[in-house]
């Protein structure tokens, strides 16, 4: 079949996952299509980062499939398209036993961007950049290079890519967090929370660069904080509680006028309304 | 009291050639062993497996609960009894790196675990394997942290090597003893062996700064 608009890139079903005796997720069930934004929201503790590092194989669900699409990579439409790698379809049944490889198969697929930045702090932020494409995915040098330094422009920091990560500003890291996921050139942008650690004011430059993504047609999945980023660029907003989906829909619907009390009462609490 | 100034002055040539053709290279081979070995038995007592991290427990155990004397005899005066008989050098190059391998796992196990978890999320969301996150990404990191402790380790190995004159491994400790045994001028000697040491480990103290300097590039001060 070819990837179509209709194919989902992500397609979650029925993720569960418990540590010990603490169940964190249960049927959880996700589509995401080729260049659309989800946002996950929902309290501290309502498994919504949970969903995203098992997307990522950073946790190991107890159960449910994951599977990464066949369709092309990149952008949708986007000239900044990958041509590395190949992509055929990848599903991982986490009710049978999964195997390191596969798990590093969907690794490949996603690049995650996380809360606390994660650079490496050794590195140079060039290295930063290149290290995944050179050392994993072995593409010339040279080629990952200039890729690179075309990507720290586009967030204004090319003039920084012989500095550290300690140089820098949160907001600074972060987005060098960005390019650093995008060099990989992966089907699926994973966020968890990517400005919950940022001062107020350094906030801003992250969601633009983030927002311009969106509009290139990077297909994200997003777990945040900021609603009105969220009802702002997501296609869908899916609000979690206690480890399961309570509401979701479209940005509007969900953030404006949600159906769920508990849904209703998250949204009025981050609104500041009381 | 007065030292026999040319006594001293003629037996520098032996300790001096003592630390050059006996203390130092047992000092390096044996911490580069050691520092092999450390490795090994850090990263498994950090397996998951319950007998590979009990095994290496068990070692680091016996090495740090015995004294390196007696690990030194029973390899070279115990071993012949049941038929393994090693000369003087590589009987006290494999104490000594045994001796190191315990200590320094435990400095390097300390090291690796004081890196943040989401280095190694890092590294395997940029595609890594756990190896490669771990050459890449982990040691490097645990390297900065290690180098003080290592540094203490290598420098207390400079002088725990006198103890190889026991088995009669010709170094800097020995010709002084038989400088002395003849010349009969014990505190000169001895005195001589101390400051030749002290010098030894004041220039491995000033390379440890200079090190651990151009580790601390990428941290803020």
């Amino acid at each position: 079949m070819l990837p179509t608009n209709d194919t989902p890139v992500l397609q979650v079903r029925d993720l569960a996952k418990a540590f010990g005796s603490n169940v964190v997720l249960r049927g959880i069930d996700l589509d995401v299509y080729r260049g659309k934004v989800v946002a996950l929201i929902g309290p501290s503790g309502s498994g919504k980062t949970t969903v995203l590092r098992c997307l990522n194989g950073l946790e190991m669900p107890d159960g449910g499939t994951v599977a990464v699409g066949a369709s092309a990579e990149g952008p949708a439409g986007g000239s900044a398209g990958r041509s590395a790698g190949t992509s055929s379809g990848l599903r991982l049944d986490f009710g049978a036993k999964v195997s390191g490889r596969e798990i590093s198969a969907l690794r490949d697929r996603s690049a995650m961007v996380f809360q606390h930045y994660n650079l490496f702090p050794h590195m140079t932020v060039l290295q930063n950049v290149t290290e995944g494409p050179i050392k994993v995915q072995k593409r010339p040098r040279a080629e990952v290079v200039k890729e690179a330094e075309r990507l720290l422009d586009r967030v204004g920091l090319l003039e920084k890519k012989d500095a550290y990560p300690f140089e820098l500003s949160g907001g600074q890291q972060q987005r060098v967090g960005i390019v650093r996921a995008l060099a990989l050139k992966p089907q699926l942008l994973l966020f968890d929370e990517p400005t919950s650690a940022l001062d107020p004011e350094l906030v801003g430059d992250v969601l633009t660069v983030i927002k311009e993504l969106a509009e290139e047609g990077w297909t994200m999945v997003i777990v945040t904080h900021e609603l009105a980023f969220a009802r702002q660029m997501a296609d869908e907003v899916i609000f979690m509680d206690g480890g399961v989906v309570v509401e979701r829909g479209p940005a509007s619907e969900v953030l404006r006028d949600p159906q769920q009390e508990r849904t209703q009462q998250f949204v009025r609490r981050l609104l500041h309304e009381f | 009291m007065t030292f026999d100034w040319d006594l001293i002055w003629s037996s520098l040539g032996p300790l001096i050639g003592g630390a050059i053709k006996g203390t130092i290279p047992l000092t390096l081979a044996s911490f580069s062993l050691g520092l092999i070995l450390a490795l090994i038995v850090a990263l498994m007592r950090l397996s998951r497996n319950a007998v590979v991290s009990g095994v290496a427990r068990f070692y680091v155990s016996v090495i740090r609960g015995t004294p390196l004397l007696v690990q030194l005899f029973v390899i070279f005066y115990g071993l012949p009894t049941v038929g393994v008989k090693l000369d003087p050098w590589p009987s006290a190059i494999i104490a000594f790196s045994l001796n190191v391998g315990g200590y320094a796992a435990e400095v390097i196990r300390a090291a690796i675990l004081s890196v943040p978890k989401g280095q190694w999320e890092a590294g395997h969301t940029i595609g890594m394997s756990r190896g490669q996150a771990l050459v890449r990404i982990i040691l490097p990191q645990a390297a900065r942290v290690s180098v003080p402790p290592l540094s203490n380790t290598f420098i207390s190995l400079v002088k725990d090597t006198s103890l190889a004159s026991l088995i009669l491994v010709t170094e800097l400790f020995r010709n002084a003893q038989q400088v002395a045994a003849f010349s009969q001028e014990f505190m000169a000697l001895y005195l001589e062996a101390a400051a030749v040491y002290w010098v030894i480990c004041l220039v491995l103290s000033s390379a440890q700064s200079l090190l651990e300097k151009r580790l601390d590039r990428y941290v803020a001060h």
